[in-house]
């Protein structure tokens, strides 16, 4: 090796244990049908390129981006919820400044995009869209209603279990995250083949967010804990 | 401090088909990766997103990464021994539209090391509905020298690494096409990363 590859080695980020992450193609979320890649993934060593990834400053967000709550004249219609949580990476250290970025359907069910037909009312008062970073200890903090559950053509009677989209840029490209968020007890799991698509149910139940008295304040929202873990570079034994 | 359990990484799910109300709205999508000031040659990507039957996809986002003219990318990770360009952040995202494509502005990357260098490419993740995780692919340069030394591309089957080169517009200088074929006898080369 040269002096210049020893100065500049690549440290490679950990991969996600065997069942942790859904795969690609799983038939009963019928869109991945003729979505998925069928030959094989060629499996990459970590470049440059792959352990590097976009930094994103406070010029991306505005103050009141993180209170879905707040973004027109009146309040929206729905139960208030507080939802926060800290971004860690795999080795338990926390990731500062990350751009977390959500979206959501508005309490009756309903997206405020032109292809969701779902005949249930929008709310003047909600765009269902929202944005923040991360702090110094990789917490965030949202403000917004619950999203109510909506039906989708997947299948005979299929209702989306109640959800947030979160997008979360980590320290690398691929510690990309796009996930959703549920919330606990939701009936209808059993029935929602996304949720469903993640093989291990340890796994499923990271995107279940927790109730919590804590962060709920009296006689105005309640609070949901919602941790996210990103990929975060290989540990090594002789690490301090 | 979390306890060594639940510190697997959070699951992927589906961006769904309504990621528009915030991840492209017209604010916050990059259309242009490179400023005005930024060197290099400049290049207007035109991709393409079909799915398994040659249809258009309409509801995809692509996330770009990628480095500099120089081959540095604006990230504390790259200890490579370069100058970044000023103001160079490297992030591009782009939606597709009812045709299945949607064109990115940036400019050629440089080579980028450390040691070996590979050849200029840019890093693709693609989202979209019916996508439960992003896919990741690269982008490469027809023509270009530094092609036959690159070590990715050369972990490659060769009969497939055509469908990681961008082809360029015969009649316009510095527009090229990438179409990214998610399932079929031509499919994208993705990569486990």
């Amino acid at each position: 090796m040269d002096s210049l590859s020893t100065r500049v080695s690549i440290k490679p980020y950990a991969r996600p244990p065997q069942g942790s992450q859904p795969p690609s193609l799983y038939e009963p979320y019928r869109a991945t049908v003729k979505r998925a890649p069928l030959k094989p993934l060629v499996v990459l060593p970590h470049t440059l390129s792959e352990i590097t990834g976009p930094i994103f400053g406070h010029d991306k967000v505005a103050e009141n981006d993180h209170d879905l709550t707040c973004q027109h004249q009146g309040e929206p219609i729905g139960e208030r919820i507080i939802v926060s949580g800290r971004v860690l990476d795999s080795n338990g250290r926390p990731v500062p400044n990350a751009l977390i970025e959500i979206w959501q359907a508005n309490s009756a069910g309903r997206y405020r995009h032109t292809k969701d037909q779902h005949p249930a009312p929008l709310d003047p008062n909600f765009t269902g869209a929202g944005r923040t970073l991360t702090d110094e200890q990789g917490a965030y903090r949202f403000i917004s209603i619950k999203p109510g559950a909506y039906p989708w053509f997947n299948h005979y009677n299929a209702w989306r279990p109640a959800h947030i989209h979160f997008s979360v840029f980590g320290t690398a490209f691929i510690s990309r995250l796009v996930t959703q968020m549920y919330f606990p007890g939701d009936p209808l799991f059993d029935y929602d083949p996304i949720f469903q698509s993640i093989p291990e149910e340890r796994a499923r139940q990271r995107l279940i967010s927790k109730f919590d008295l804590e962060t709920t304040r009296p006689q105005w929202a309640k609070g949901f804990k919602f941790d996210i873990v990103l990929r975060g570079p290989e540990a090594t034994p002789f690490e301090t | 401090m979390k306890r060594d359990t639940d510190l697997v990484p959070t699951p992927s799910q589906t961006a769904g088909p309504f990621f528009a109300i915030e991840l492209t709205t017209d604010e916050h999508c990059v259309k242009c990766v490179a400023g005005p000031q930024a060197g290099g040659e400049r290049a207007w990507i035109t991709f393409r997103v079909l799915d398994g039957d040659g249809v258009p996809v309409n509801d995809a986002m692509l996330e770009i990464w990628q480095a500099d003219s120089n081959g540095k990318y604006n990230h504390p990770d790259d200890m490579q021994p370069k100058k970044l360009d000023p103001g160079w952040r490297g992030f591009g995202r782009v939606a597709t539209g009812e045709d299945g494509t949607c064109v990115l502005e940036t400019i050629r990357p440089g080579c980028v090391g450390p040691g070996t260098q590979q050849a200029p490419h840019l890093t693709i993740a693609v989202f979209a509905r019916g996508m439960l995780k992003p896919l990741y692919t690269r982008v490469y340069f027809t023509g270009d020298a530094a092609n036959d030394e690159d070590s990715i591309l050369g972990l490659v089957p060769p009969e497939r690494r055509e469908t990681l080169l961008a082809r360029p517009d015969p009649g316009r200088p510095g527009y090229w096409f990438f179409d990214v074929r998610l399932q079929g006898d031509r499919e994208t080369v993705f990569f486990d990363v």
